[in-house]
This record gives structure tokens, C-alpha cells and sequence, in this order.
């Protein structure tokens, strides 16, 4: 145990005393792409205690050019992303608890997972997911670590309820549409320098080393060789619906959750349906085979339909990914004519 | 008018005088984000407001999403 960790215990502000605190801890990352898998392995390398890690999608091509924990067999095998990241996790350190969920995080689920967590890591890859957490972390008081990047650029910011201002406070209204990796690509650095400053950012909170914490927004563009904070202290506001006196978590009321949504890099609409059911995935396999034209596959986690020059793919949850559109009422047709409500 | 924008030297048109008309004219607009000018927030009330200035130095700050 000592020599696996020798490098870092040398690390003065970590040490020892450090080390064990990592040990005892327990970190929340939500998604499990590129921020998520470049994350989830600095944090298993350095000893955190028990890492969960959540992630609604599966391993496709377009990710191995820079989600670090996935295979190419990942990709063949269409593994659920939360079910390679852990394995791959395990093989690197068999040491600590981790713990992979196949899971869209929604109001119920976040409500869940934040339950004994000592931080929530942001690897998600949409606002909505960022201010569900960011209104668990202020009504729990767990502290989480924004991250995103597209393109070249990034940004990172660490929230600590009650002494910095929230998500909420700092981005204002919510962006509509805006550039994702769908649109303007991604390149791995970027990816990389966004998962050092937010690792770092979980290490210190980790250790208790609080004065230490950044406590700026950081962003760059590292094509263009630009770097810079942004002191933003001053942006906390007293009647923030999420961090002010009188908040009320307005982004865990269903009033105000999306049941669709365009995934990020993909062409893609995801449907969660508003049944929490789990959807028998033999009786759906089998119903598929019989539709003309069709080509029916699956493994346990999920069933896979190919038709009308589309890719429908449901998982045990409940939830489908229309792959090939982007249009949200052609994938409910193409749901509703194939899988049903 | 001369800007030090993130850093860089850059050279904007006259017509170009508060931090809305500098957002419009890098098409920023529409994007969450935050402004900085010489080390203080710009409020976003006020971006229409808030003059910008030769050899003004200018932060700008845009959330995306990606990940």
C-alpha cells in the first residue's frame, strides 16, 4: 500500500495523513466519457476510497480517439460505458470500491447517489445534468467540480456550497443550443488539461486542504495558446434560486425536466420514458425479430434494432437512443411505431 | 480602438464602444458567459453600459457544455 502510493505521500500537502483521508473518501462522478474516464483513473490511481461512477451510454468508435478507459472491443461489444470504465478501473486498482451504474441522472436518481458522497465530479456532457447537480450539491452541501470542454477550449470551476456562488449564479440564464462536440469537435488535450484541473480540485477538497482550493473560474483555449482566470466572487447572489436565502432547488422540480434529449458528439435523441418500469429486454428482443426489414441484436444490458436507416437501441431502464436524427419528434415516432410506450 | 482580449492583442472597429457591441461583434451574444473588463465583472445588465475603452483589457468567458 505504501509503495504503490510512495510518489504521492512524498507530495507534502497530501502525505500521510493525506493518503489515508483519500482512502476514506467516496467520489461521485457523473458521466463516464472523456472528463469522466480521464477522472475516474487519476482518482483511482491515487487511492480515493470508493468511486462510483454513473453513465447512460455505451461504447461507440467515435469515442476511443480520446475516452481513455474504453477498448476496441468496448466498441464492438456496444459495452454500457458505467460497465467498461469500472472493469478497466478494477484492472488498475483492485484495491479500492468502485462501482459502475448504468443510469440516466435525473431528480430521483441524483437524490440517491449524492447520499454518503464526500464530492460529485461534473463529466456530464449538458447544462440541465450540470444545474440537477448543482442544486444537489447546495440542498446536500457536497461540494462538485464543473468541467467542459469543446474544440480546443475548456473551463473548470469548483463549487463549495456555502462559501463560493453555485453553477446557477455564475451562468445565469440557461445557454440554449451553443457548440457541442457535435458541432465543433474535440480534441484530446483539451479533454486532458479540463480532467487535471478538476482532479486536482477533488484532491484538494479530498485532503481537506481547503485554502489551497483554485476558486476562480479557469478557462483557456489551448489551439490558440490562450490561457486565463476569471475571479468570480463577486457573482454571488443573494436571491440565486439555488445558493441564495430563500432557495427553493428549482432544477429538482420535475416542472422543470426535460423527458428528451440531443446527445452530445452523437447524432442522437435519447426518450426516457415517464414509466420507471424495467423494460423486459428477452420479450422486446423477440417482439423486434418479427418486424420485417429489421435487424435485431443484443447483449444483457441492451437490445439493438436496426430499420428504416436508423439505429434504436433500448436499455433495461427503460430508456431508448435513436441514433441517425437529431429530430426529437421523428425519434418519438420511430419509438413509438417500434419499442412503445 | 487597441484590446488586450484573453491576453491577446487584438485591433476592433470604432464603432464597436461597450461590451454589448464587442460580444455582437465576436458573435457572443447569444452565448452564456462572462465578461471581465480591466480585472472587474461587467454585469450583465449593464453590458450596454459598460464603455470599452483603448488598450482596454477584456476577458471573455463562455460556458459550453461538452464533455
Amino acid at each position: 500500500m505504501k509503495e504503490r502510493y510512495s510518489r504521492q505521500i512524498l507530495f507534502s500537502p497530501i502525505g500521510e495523513n493525506g493518503q489515508r483521508k483519500l482512502s476514506e473518501k467516496h467520489v461521485l462522478l457523473i458521466g463516464a466519457g472523456a472528463l469522466g474516464t480521464s477522472n475516474a483513473e487519476m482518482l483511482a490511481r491515487a487511492g480515493v476510497g470508493k468511486i462510483t461512477v454513473v453513465d447512460r451510454d455505451y461504447v461507440e468508435w467515435s469515442n476511443l480517439q480520446r475516452q481513455q478507459l474504453f477498448t476496441e472491443r468496448d466498441a464492438v461489444e456496444r459495452i454500457p460505458k458505467a460497465v467498461a470504465a469500472a472493469d478497466q478501473l478494477r484492472e488498475i486498482n483492485s484495491e479500492i470500491n468502485i462501482s459502475g451504474k448504468i443510469m440516466d441522472v435525473s431528480i430521483h436518481e441524483i437524490e440517491e447517489l449524492v447520499e454518503g458522497v464526500d464530492i460529485m465530479i461534473d463529466a456530464t456532457d449538458n447544462f440541465e445534468t450540470r444545474l440537477l447537480l448543482n442544486d444537489a450539491s447546495q440542498k446536500y452541501q457536497v461540494p462538485w467540480v464543473y468541467g467542459a470542454c469543446t474544440g480546443s477550449y475548456g473551463l473548470s470551476y469548483t463549487v463549495v456550497p456555502g462559501q463560493t456562488p453555485c453553477f446557477s449564479c455564475l451562468l445565469g440564464s440557461v445557454p440554449m443550443g451553443g457548440e457541442t462536440c457535435d458541432t465543433v469537435g474535440i480534441i484530446s488535450p483539451a479533454v486532458q488539461i479540463v480532467a487535471a484541473y478538476q482532479t486536482t480540485e477533488a484532491l484538494k477538497l479530498l485532503v481537506e486542504d481547503y485554502k489551497s482550493l483554485r476558486r476562480n473560474l479557469f478557462y483557456f483555449d489551448i489551439w490558440k495558446n490562450q490561457q486565463s482566470t476569471i475571479k468570480v466572487e463577486k457573482l454571488k447572489k443573494d436571491d440565486c434560486p439555488s445558493c441564495g436565502q430563500a432557495c427553493t432547488y428549482p432544477h429538482l422540480d420535475p416542472v422543470n425536466l426535460s423527458r428528451t434529449a440531443v446527445l452530445c458528439g452523437r447524432d442522437t435523441v435519447q426518450i426516457r420514458p415517464a414509466n420507471k418500469g424495467k423494460r423486459n429486454l428477452d420479450e422486446l428482443f423477440d417482439r423486434l425479430q418479427a418486424i420485417e426489414g429489421g435487424k435485431v441484436e443484443g447483449n444483457s444490458f441492451l437490445v439493438n434494432l436496426t430499420i428504416e436507416g436508423r439505429r434504436l437501441v433500448a436499455f433495461q431502464d427503460g430508456r431508448v437512443l435513436i441514433h441517425d436524427t437529431k429530430d426529437i419528434s421523428e425519434a418519438k415516432t420511430l419509438y413509438n411505431r417500434y419499442i412503445g410506450g | 480602438m487597441k484590446l488586450f482580449i484573453n491576453g491577446e492583442e487584438m485591433i476592433v472597429p470604432d464603432d464597436v464602444t461597450n461590451v454589448e457591441e464587442l460580444l455582437d461583434y465576436f458573435k457572443l451574444n447569444n452565448k452564456a458567459g462572462i465578461v471581465e473588463r480591466n480585472q472587474v465583472i461587467v454585469d450583465r445588465s449593464l453590458h450596454a453600459e459598460e464603455a470599452v475603452t483603448n488598450e482596454d483589457r477584456i476577458e471573455i468567458v463562455h460556458f459550453v457544455g461538452g464533455g
